[in-house]
């Protein structure tokens, strides 16, 4: 009788089960209890005692012998009356003043506190683990780009205060933001997700496989399609320097694979090509590019060799964005391996990535 | 086609091609004129294509008139789809079949630009390949130029070649007015509102592509046909803060 009496499931499982809320991670209740990882919420979202208590599955405090909270206000002058009556008509009091009107407010409350909490729960450690675990089932669909292959997408938002924009879908093969397919995803709060969650779960998990089966989409198009295939596989693949394992962080491979040579839309008419003087012709290239060598990105190298001169120039270490794997001997000077962390053993870290799974959240700082 | 077999002969044989652009899954078609089909020259090389080609053709037409079993209608009724289809990629780069396909993708029949900074652009239907049987229908967006897959799997089942890889291309040549105005907006991947800089610095790769394109139109006195709101955007840019690369922070000073 006391308690809730119906084996029901949690809020948070009943709420993540709704249509249009498959996205949303569980968040473990230890997460919310901890307040530390509430910190500031408080002034966001209104009723938030309420809220927290409906998330939690908590009742209210001085009524915890009550019904469930829908139910009780019709029954609870039958029911109720006689079990507690003292401390009880205090609470019901209280609790009918707010419960009619209130109760759907509370429950927009919740949702709101939990789409807060969840962003920043998911790029917690077990967080970001349980998204991965999603990402990986394809929960969150994948690229409606023809290039990207279906590489496998991770909700995002573009704006971490709610009630701006809903939620988008971020391909790390393209590095661009689409519109969930199905519009019951359009009343989902992109906050509710967060502008950080999206790149750091990719600097998190560095060895994920995003350049899919490009080898299959390949196979069964015409003469054109091969000969491009073939430009890509000759220029963009081939010429960056095989022993580079890390450029700007991320393993060359996992760098836009959407991207570059052979992955950009070339128009044509009868089989010419549109020309870029054409007022119909092509603008917008440049968008899906790639350098072929991606070497070409390492700016600050590419800035002290155009300066050559400058007598201020930073110690090696910090200009180097360039990881190689040092088997393959003096490429350059400059651009062998020399990071602090892993200093002389460059090797060791096949991978490369300073960013790796252990490490995880740490943007912090390695000096 | 359960659909087709379920109805009376009459109904069928009257409005073949009425029933095929309204029947489900089928909405990128637009209805070809009855003169276009009924000229040979507009079907010259598909009797080699399209196997029961003076049957199916019979049927799209609405003349058909010839009694077989079940399992003969099945095969005349799906030549006779592979023809329309084939026909289609033909008619729609005519005047007529572009006005038609116009008014389609004003109505954006085609659907719309998944891309986030595309704000909704209507799509059309593209081909990768001429040739049937190579690859399904694609999604052209004209604001970012791309090609996507479409939402739908009903939609993503018809052939590419029944469109074409041209008619998107020719479209907007008869019509430069329908095309939008390219937008340099992108979305930046960012990290506690850091840029992350591996994609910001390919980012900045690809501006400087973007401006040798602009100047190299300029040189010819080409519009660039990009937004004008652009220039701001990009004063902004130069401010630039500071990129989060793995582990520390790298300050781009110019």
């Amino acid at each position: 009788m006391s308690s809730s009496s119906q084996v029901t499931e949690s809020w948070i499982s009943s709420f993540c089960g709704l249509l249009g809320h498959e996205y949303f991670a569980e968040v473990s209740e230890d997460f919310i209890e901890d307040d530390f990882n509430l910190t500031g919420l408080q002034s966001q979202v209104p009723m938030y005692k309420e809220a927290l208590e409906m998330i939690l599955d908590v009742e209210p405090e001085d009524d915890d012998d009550e019904e469930d909270e829908d139910e009780e206000e019709d029954e609870d002058d039958d029911v109720l009356g006689d079990e507690k009556p003292l401390g009880y008509r205090r609470a019901s009091d209280r609790r009918h003043l707010r419960m009619a009107s209130d109760l759907s407010v509370i429950e927009s409350s919740a949702e709101l506190l939990y789409g807060l909490i969840h962003q920043r729960y998911i790029i917690s450690r077990p967080g970001i683990q349980q998204m991965a675990e999603k990402y990986e089932l394809q929960h969150f669909g994948t690229c409606p780009r023809v290039h990207c292959n279906s590489c496998k997408v991770l909700p995002v938002g573009l704006n971490d205060s709610p009630g701006h924009e809903t939620v988008k879908l971020f391909c790390p093969s393209c590095l661009d933001v689409y519109t969930p397919p199905n519009s019951r995803f359009q009343a989902v709060d992109g906050a509710f997700f967060g502008t950080t969650f999206g790149s750091l779960f990719f600097m998190t998990f560095t060895d994920l496989d995003l350049g899919g089966n490009r080898t299959t989409s390949a196979g069964a198009t015409e003469s054109l399609l091969a000969i491009q295939a073939a430009n890509s596989d000759a220029k963009a693949r081939t010429s960056t320097p095989a022993n580079v394992t890390s450029i700007n962080g991320v393993a060359p491979v996992n760098l836009a694979p959407g991207l570059g040579a052979g992955s950009i839309y070339e128009p044509r008419i009868y089989g010419f090509r549109v020309s870029e003087r054409a007022r119909s012709g092509p603008r917008m290239k440049w968008l899906r590019m790639r350098p072929a060598d991606v070497t070409e990105l390492d700016e600050t190298r590419r800035y002290w060799e155009e300066h050559e001169g400058d007598g201020d120039r930073p110690d090696e270490d910090d200009t180097n964005m360039v990881d190689v794997r040092e088997t393959g001997a003096e490429r350059k000077k400059k651009s062998v391996a020399r990071r602090r962390r892993v200093n002389g053993g460059a090797a060791a870290g096949n991978g490369g990535s300073p960013m790796d799974t252990g490490n995880g959240v740490g943007v912090g700082g390695a000096g | 086609m359960d659909d087709f077999n379920s109805e009376t002969d009459s109904d069928y044989t009257s409005y073949w091609r009425d029933w095929f652009i309204s029947s489900r899954g089928n909405e990128y078609f637009c209805e070809i004129d009855e003169e276009y089909l009924t000229d040979r020259f507009n079907l010259t090389g598909l009797n080699t294509e399209v196997q029961y080609y003076q049957y199916a053709l019979d049927l799209v037409t609405d003349v058909f008139d010839f009694d077989c079993d079940d399992e003969m209608r099945e095969q005349i009724e799906k030549s006779a789809r592979h023809l329309y289809g084939l026909v289609h990629a033909r008619y729609i780069v005519t005047t007529r079949g572009l006005a038609k396909m116009l008014e389609k993708f004003k109505k954006s029949d085609f659907g719309k630009c998944p891309r986030v900074m595309c704000e909704a652009q209507p799509l059309l239907p593209m081909g990768q390949s001429d040739l049937a049987n190579t690859s399904p229908v694609k999604l052209y967006c004209s604001r970012c130029e791309d090609l996507y897959n479409p939402k739908s799997s009903r939609h993503a089942s018809i052939d590419g070649a029944y469109f074409g890889t041209s008619f998107h291309n020719i479209l907007f040549q008869v019509y430069p007015a329908m095309l939008p105005p390219k937008s340099q907006r992108r979305f930046e991947p960012r990290v506690f509102g850091f840029r992350v800089h591996a994609a910001a610095a390919l980012s900045r790769w690809q501006g400087d592509k973007r401006e040798e394109m602009k100047e190299r139109l300029r040189q010819t006195r080409i519009e660039t046909g990009f937004e004008e709101e652009d220039e701001e955007l990009e004063e902004d840019d130069d401010d630039e803060e500071m990129d989060v690369a793995d582990g520390f922070e790298v300050s781009r000073q110019q």
